[in-house]
């Protein structure tokens, strides 16, 4: 994945604006480069920003991935569990990079339950949930005075169904850049 | 199953806001009793109706109906125990309600055995018109008293929290305290974020829960007669499950301020409010305090086994002992009055109910609720029902279902989705009544 930091600035760029209009927070897999389109002069108006930042962070603030997609920001749990997929890890691995790199941002990492069990015990659950990324991120060098967490258990579902589909969705931690 | 009368005529006393009462079950032989409607120059069978339904949701009493009598006494002279015996009526309930020049009202009231053709039972109370219903509730709970041999619990409340549009970006939680029977409700808190785990001070003065109001949770203690709010100062982490102590001097609460959830106490009139932490368990989540009867334990839900289950920890000792075995999930405990018994949330085959075990027999866990995604259940202060929340077509409610499982009843509310029912310690709303 790293090669593709070597990639012309620009064409990263406008790989974004083409992506962003059809963003999805669920990218997972490295994609085919977009084709840059032709004809998009705004663009190459604007000074291109050689500084990390400016291919970190898309101009709405998303975490992007080194291709250059928007890097997920919600990870998945099953029932009673806390633990981390080895796809939410690679992924978390790339928000770790752009925070060591970024040292000037923050994140608020909030854990979340199904509506099902007890609400404190899912306060306590979602806290567990939102540490789980915490740690992973510290451990990858994030500094912890740059990480926040706040459990909101079932308070806040994503979705409000009571059924497997809505249940799976609410099970998360999401990580907030401020 | 005789319970099962159509109280709609009940039900249009009630105000749009208030939680309606749906009666799914009742004991299997209830008591059968006349409530003659209390005669009244104004207000026909406010007190009655009140006192009825109170009977009739305990399940235990089987009000006759009104246009079954054969006559509407409201005198003891006027009473003719074979009338009563001829319909099957094991007591009769007869009373007055009269309005004094001062503004207040008197109503008086005469229980009646129908086999042993005496008055039983008889009592006056005067108090605000607008205290008719705590009148009425006060009635009821001396009338089951007497029938029962246990104290009433009807003049007793419930908080719970009250969601508006819930799922949108504008919802509205509601701290709501109501009258047992779902009526009179009045918001005590209101906010744009979640507020959840009411619990009442022993003495009904108080009450705690925690408020996400600033985006994070903090433990808020609110005096009802003042409506004044003081914010806990909210530790990182989780500020959670508040519970009184039986004394009312403490507080125990979760806080997850050294890495993870443990139990904390604190003294609520200490000037420097150090909470003292009570469990000690680095990996395991440790929450939901509930207090033993005589102060001197906590039961809590814990998950140091694997799994979450119910613990007791001995507060000077520290010595801790499982209570739960059976299931992979049993969280939210709460002791009857007696200290025997408990109440908790049983996952069982992947659905959550509320169970009951006896802690000395071991008997148990036996499911209560025939509903599903139960929890937070919270006991009358006799110990023979308790309410807790559950859904409904996808709704938030509030149920009720008696300890011995035979008494079933729901509080929809028509405002929004209903959670976290806390009933409340007895409560002396009214002085004393003064028997005749």
């Amino acid at each position: 994945m790293r090669q593709f930091r070597r990639c012309n600035v620009a064409s990263l760029i406008l790989g974004v604006l083409v992506l962003v209009g059809c963003a999805s927070q669920q990218e997972s897999e490295p994609a085919a480069q977009p084709e840059a389109p032709v004809e998009v002069a705004p663009v190459q108006t604007q000074p291109v920003q050689a500084e990390p930042e400016a291919t970190d962070f898309d101009n709405r603030s998303r975490p992007l991935m080194p291709s250059g997609r928007i890097l997920a920001t919600k990870f998945y749990f099953e029932l009673d569990q806390a633990r981390l997929s080895a796809r939410d890890l690679r992924l978390l691995e790339m928000h770790a990079n752009i925070l060591t790199r970024n040292r000037d941002r923050r994140l608020v990492i909030e854990g979340h339950c199904d509506e099902r069990g007890t609400r404190e015990y899912n306060l306590a659950l979602g806290e567990r949930r939102a540490n789980a990324v915490s740690s992973f991120l510290t451990s990858a060098g994030v500094r912890r005075s740059q990480i926040d967490t706040v459990s909101y258990g079932e308070e806040r579902p994503d979705d409000p169904g009571h059924d497997e589909s809505a249940w799976s969705k609410n099970r998360r931690a999401v990580v907030i850049y401020r | 199953m005789k319970t099962l009368i159509c109280w709609t005529a009940l039900v249009s006393l009630h105000s749009l806001d208030a939680l309606e009462i749906v009666i799914d079950r009742g004991n299997d032989n209830p008591t059968p009793i006349a409530i003659v409607p209390f005669a009244s120059s104004n207000s026909n069978g406010a007190v009655s109706g009140v006192i009825s339904f109170d009977l009739v949701r305990s399940g235990q009493f089987s009000p006759l109906e009104e246009e079954n009598m054969l006559s509407y006494p409201s005198q003891p002279g006027d009473v003719y125990f074979r009338d009563w015996r001829v319909l099957g009526m094991e007591y009769v309930l007869i009373g007055r309600h009269l309005d004094r020049l001062d503004g207040r009202v008197t109503v008086t009231y005469h229980l009646f055995d129908v086999s042993a053709e005496r008055e039983v039972k008889s009592g006056e109370i005067t108090a605000g018109r607008e205290r008719i219903r705590d009148i009425a509730h006060r009635i009821a709970d001396e009338v089951y008293e007497e029938i029962t041999g246990i104290r009433g619990a009807f003049s007793t409340r419930i908080l719970y929290v009250l969601v508006e549009n819930i799922g949108t970006s504008y919802a509205r939680y509601k701290l709501e305290m109501a009258d047992s029977d779902g009526e009179r409700p009045r918001t005590l808190f209101e906010t744009s974020e979640p507020l959840l785990s009411p619990s009442w001070s022993p003495d009904g003065q108080r009450i705690a829960y925690v408020s996400f109001e600033t985006g994070r949770p903090a433990i808020v203690i609110q005096e009802l007669e003042s409506n004044v709010r003081e914010r806990l100062p909210p530790y990182p982490g989780l500020n959670g499950a508040p519970a009184f102590s039986p004394d009312g001097r403490e507080l125990a609460m979760v806080l997850s301020r050294d890495g993870n959830p443990e139990i904390y106490t604190m003294e609520i009139a200490a000037p420097a409010r150090r909470p003292r932490r009570v469990t000690r368990h680095v990996s395991a989540i440790d929450t939901e305090p509930g207090w033993t009867p005589d102060g001197k334990s906590l039961i809590f839900t814990s998950d140091r086994g694997g799994r979450p289950q119910i613990y007791r920890i001995d507060l000077r000792t520290s010595l801790t002992e499982r209570l739960t075995y059976q299931g992979d999930y049993n969280a939210r405990a709460r002791l009857l009055p007696d200290g025997r018994h408990l109440v908790y949330v049983h996952r069982r085959e992947g659905v959550y109910h509320i169970a009951w075990q006896d802690l000395e027999t071991d008997e148990g866990p036996r499911v209560l609720t025939e509903t599903s995604l139960d929890e937070s259940p919270s006991l009358a202060p006799n110990g023979t029902m308790l309410i807790y929340a559950t859904q409904d077509q996808g709704r938030g409610i509030l149920a009720v279902v008696s300890i011995d499982g035979q008494v079933k009843y729901k509080l929809p509310s028509s405002a929004g989705d209903v959670r976290e029912p806390s009933w409340s310690p007895y409560l002396d709303t009214l002085s004393a009544t003064r028997g005749l």
